[in-house]
């Protein structure tokens, strides 16, 4: 029988969180996103034309926040050399804009094992929170990624 | 920019009007490597990808998932929110690859005081495969 790749050490990471990541949103940081991802809207680029929408302003994409790392956060020990992504989950309950201040705290969440196409497969699961410089939560985020 | 869609209009079942996206290029992986902090060599060293056991450099999943980001912000508008939005990543795409993304309108209905509609979307490349299946609530602006 195969040997798990989930130790002790391993499972003993739930529950660990980062120590919190502070960013300031720069607005050429918006624009690059954007033009990497192809994505023409006014609204992540021109000042005069997202003033006249809902937001007063220019905002961030959606995905954007995934580009604001969280602090210092213990990468989960296993005998694995190899990643790929699994899957990534947004909630929104606010936007992003230029110039605030974002605390992002990630925090281990879930681990389990599956046998596949690749082989011996963990997921790791984190979960992520997005504070503004006013103290409301912006986003949340729960990544998936296969170790194997 | 087409016109914001009109909640009465809102069909469950129907489709949206697909985002057809340029090739990908490795010069793009690059940017998006650059502009999201991911510098893991899969997606712009051949060499590396290829020691990986992959075929050739392949696009970032949160690329992807920025690709259906920009369908649905399209679609609802300047004025509409994104209230949710994940994807599930089942395949491979390469440079040269030509992503379009679709999505039908899974259902609509009002909570704390908005209109929402859940949303199927998906990436498509042009062998048809469906490598980034994912789901969207939006929140409309009208």
């Amino acid at each position: 029988m195969t040997e798990s790749l989930l130790t002790d050490e391993a499972r003993a990471m739930i529950g660990v969180t980062s120590e919190p990541g502070v960013h300031r949103v720069d607005r050429s940081q918006i624009r690059l996103f954007a033009e990497a991802i192809g994505d023409p809207n006014p609204l992540y680029v021109d000042e005069e034309y997202a003033r006249t929408t809902r937001w007063g302003g220019i905002i961030a994409p959606p995905t954007f926040v995934y580009n604001l790392k969280p602090g210092a956060f213990p990468e989960i020990p296993l005998k694995t050399t190899r990643l790929l992504n699994g899957g990534d989950e947004f909630e929104y309950f606010g936007v992003v804009r230029p110039d605030d201040v974002i605390v992002v705290i990630a925090k281990w969440t879930d681990l389990y094992e599956r046998t596949g196409r690749l082989g011996q497969m963990v997921f790791t699961i984190w979960e992520t929170t997005y504070t503004n410089q006013h103290g409301k939560l912006v986003a949340k985020h729960k990544a998936t990624r296969i170790r194997y | 920019m087409a016109t914001a869609p009109r909640w009465d209009d809102l069909v469950e079942g129907e489709e949206l009007p697909p985002l057809v996206k340029p090739a990908l290029t490795t010069q793009q992986l690059v940017m998006f490597a650059g502009a999201s902090y991911d510098f893991y060599q899969i997606h712009y060293d051949k060499d590396f990808a290829q020691a990986n056991g992959l075929q050739n450099v392949i696009a970032h999943g949160l690329l992807k998932m920025a690709f259906l980001g920009q369908f649905i912000t399209d679609w609802i508008g300047p004025n509409g929110m994104v209230r949710k939005l994940g994807c599930q990543y089942r395949g491979m795409d390469y440079p040269g690859d030509v992503i379009t993304v679709r999505g039908t309108i899974v259902r609509k209905y009002e909570a704390n005081g908005e209109r929402l509609v859940d949303l199927d979307i998906w990436t498509e490349n042009q062998r048809g495969e469906k490598t980034t299946p994912g789901r969207a609530t939006v929140a409309l602006a009208d």
